[in-house]
């Protein structure tokens, strides 16, 4: 018996005698009372008539005086007996009605649903702790990318909200603790298909506890946490956590590289941005001094990147002994043009608002643009719900916590070259990442680059595992080849391979041969990606990039092929 | 003592005496088998049922399907004698049916009984 079930039986017993009390009175007192007939005749119902009576007398369905009219003392008792009837009827509904709106029973109702949802659960899936703005990414794109995903929130509203989204992959959700280890358990972490957990709440400390239970009880699973402190960070990485994300430090170094080498910046921001954003249009910051309003956690991340660059910087701190603000330090909160004007708004080229209140930051950046209108702006924007007002604010970057986390995540999870290729690429110069600039946008159009891996294996790529093993050499050439035209190449460029043995390089060349095992990044027109997914499966179009020759097997294979030699449109 | 305990025993316990008042007696004798007593059985067999819902430990599911058993037994004889006197108009003959009916309650009550009082012993030791 179900927790559910049982505690619908133990809840209903006091309801369900009474039924049976007033019932079997009700029925026994039918049969003892006499009536009389026309001839002034006693007569006794029997037991069926009486449960007859009795059963469309209590639901109120009244079909009359059956089998023959009533006496009065039949009648006096039939009184008696509705109003018990009806009674019992209504209390025992009534508790029913009580017990299922309940909100201790809903949330037995909620964990066994989830539980038994999560149980059937039969492909790899990820369990995901917290959905803040960076939850709701991530289960978001999972499910665009069809990976499956399991949420638990302490909030039971955002829980509901997630019923309402139409997402492509059923995603179960729970409202719990998710610093309870039953609830981790309930979420499927040990459940051999659980890929990884995702620790995103916006509490350090409730990330750290995920990550310990997970590390605890399945020690080989990847665990992903979300750390907004580098004690904490330290703290968490102490025990093995796979992967830690800090979106204020992650953005502070996307900043400050965007002095350095904004090149690079815009080869990682094409490589990390979510699925179809937009084609970013960047004005790089300009050089100078810079005003930065908040000294919290993101505001000693930014100045921390900056001064490492060399770029000087104005602190504004409401607090500066609790923040532990430098000397130096002007002490306002920067929403006022008197504290703006202290720190030398008319000499700096650029203002960082990054407090933690949404209408501060955006209050700091109209006054400061007032005062100066050729400022760089740069707005922290703590919740998304803000988005039109930043929007509308003309803002040149905004900085999003959470969304910065949950994209973080998603590349982690979905294209894990990533990381490996970015943090070569890291290592190259600005002339290296302006050369590649220049030929990824060579073969794009109008649409933002895609990237996507592809691994040569038996499942992903038959065709090439298939011609490897007959002994012919596919190269990297043939496979940026568009298989509807040998002559023409596919709008993409191989950005990094790791071979099966852990060797990895930047920029492959053409002429490169390809291994079973191989890792490739791409990045380039999203059809470029169709088009060497089709050429990699189909052993007949690589034939014929291979060889520039297809056989026409029949009379089909002979119109295909007449199709395929068309030239490419 | 504990008051549940004893109005608890004391339903299963009437459950297995009404039972038996109706069935013993000659098999075709409808002096021997009161239609009141069959009924008083089905209210305290119900009565006994849902006394026993909820308990989720093994001896409690145990004792919840034997309490099932008896009602479907003593409602198919309810419901036997009923259409046998009203539907087929078999007279006094349909009392065969409806006392063996009873008889397999009975033993299902039996059971309930020995197994009631087996808990009850090893609460004691």
């Amino acid at each position: 018996m179900t927790k559910v079930t049982s505690l619908i039986l133990r809840r209903m017993r006091i309801p369900l005698l009474v039924l049976i009390a007033s019932y079997s009175i009700s029925i026994l007192g039918f049969v003892m009372i006499p009536g009389i007939d026309e001839n002034g005749q006693r007569w006794h119902m029997t037991f069926f008539d009486s449960i007859y009576f009795v059963s469309y007398m209590a639901t109120t369905i009244g079909f009359g005086e059956l089998p023959q009219p009533f006496s009065a003392a039949q009648r006096m008792w039939a009184t008696v007996t509705i109003y018990l009837s009806v009674i019992s009827w209504l209390y025992a509904i009534g508790s029913l009605f009580a017990l299922l709106q309940d909100p201790a029973f809903k949330r037995i109702v909620g964990f066994t649903r989830f539980t038994r949802e999560v149980k059937n659960i039969r492909e790899p899936f990820y369990l995901i702790c917290g959905m803040g703005d960076a939850g709701h990414l991530v289960i978001r794109e999972l499910a665009a990318h069809h990976i499956r995903s399991v949420i638990i929130d302490r909030d039971d509203s955002k829980i509901q909200s997630l019923r309402l989204e139409e997402l492509p992959t059923h995603v179960p959700g729970l409202s719990a603790d998710v610093t309870d280890t039953s609830t981790l358990l309930a979420g499927g972490l040990q459940k051999p298909e659980c890929q990884g957990v995702i620790a995103m709440t916006g509490i350090d400390q409730i990330n750290m506890t995920i990550a310990i239970s997970s590390k605890l009880l399945v020690p080989q699973l990847p665990v992903i946490c979300r750390a907004e402190t580098h004690d904490s960070q330290a703290n968490i990485a102490s025990f093995g956590t796979d992967y830690i994300v800090n979106p204020y430090d992650s953005f502070a170094k996307r900043f400050a590289m965007m002095f350095q080498s904004p090149s690079m910046y815009l080869v990682y921001e094409w490589m990390t941005s979510i699925h179809e954003a937009p084609l970013c249009e960047f004005a790089a910051p300009p050089r100078g001094m810079w005003i930065l309003c908040g000294y919290g956690r993101f505001g000693k991340a930014v100045q921390k990147s900056l001064s490492f660059k060399g770029i000087q910087t104005i602190i504004i701190e409401a607090d500066t002994t609790r923040t532990g603000a430098p000397e130096g330090t002007i002490e306002g909160r920067g929403t006022e043009a008197i504290t703006l004007h202290e720190a030398g708004i008319e000499q700096a080229v650029g203002i960082i608002a990054g407090t933690d209140d949404d209408a501060n930051n955006l209050s700091i950046i109209m006054t400061a643009v007032d005062i100066n209108e050729n400022l760089f702006t740069v707005a922290r924007q703590n919740l998304s719900t803000n988005d039109t007002l930043f929007a509308a604010a003309g803002i040149n970057i905004t900085m999003q916590p959470g969304k910065l986390t949950g994209q973080r995540v998603v590349d982690l999870i979905t294209t894990p070259l990533l990381a490996d290729f970015l943090r070569m690429a890291r290592d190259q110069t600005e002339d290296w990442a302006n050369i590649l600039v220049s030929r990824v946008v060579g073969v794009l159009t109008d649409k933002p680059p895609e990237s996507w891996v592809m691994t040569i294996s038996h499942q992903e790529t038959p065709a090439i595992v298939e011609l490897l093993n007959r002994g012919a050499g596919i190269t990297l050439g043939n496979l940026l080849t568009d298989p509807r035209d040998i002559t023409v190449a596919l709008p993409c460029i191989a950005f990094y391979i790791k071979h099966s043995n852990n060797n990895e390089q930047l920029l492959p060349d053409n002429d490169l041969h390809l291994q079973i095992g191989d890792q490739l990044l791409f990045c380039g027109q999203e059809e470029a990606e169709t088009h060497m997914r089709w050429g990699a499966t189909n052993l007949h179009a690589l034939n014929y990039i291979y060889s520039g020759y297809d056989l026409p097997s029949g009379a089909l294979w002979r119109w295909i092929d007449e199709r395929r030699s068309r030239p490419a449109t | 003592m504990n008051l549940e305990k004893v109005v608890f025993a004391f339903f299963i316990v009437l459950a297995l005496t009404m039972n038996f008042g109706f069935f013993v007696g000659e098999m075709n004798d409808p002096l021997h088998h009161n239609v009141y007593e069959l009924y008083a059985a089905i209210v305290v067999n119900l009565i006994a049922t849902v006394l026993k819902f909820g308990d989720r430990t093994h001896i409690g599911a145990v004792l919840l399907a034997t309490s099932l058993v008896a009602d479907l037994h003593l409602i198919a004889a309810a419901v036997a004698w009923g259409i046998g006197l009203y539907v087929l108009d078999m007279g006094n003959d349909v009392l065969g049916i409806v006392v063996s009916l009873s008889a397999g309650a009975l033993l299902a009550n039996i059971t309930s009984v020995v197994l009631l009082v087996v808990e009850t012993m090893s609460l004691r030791k």
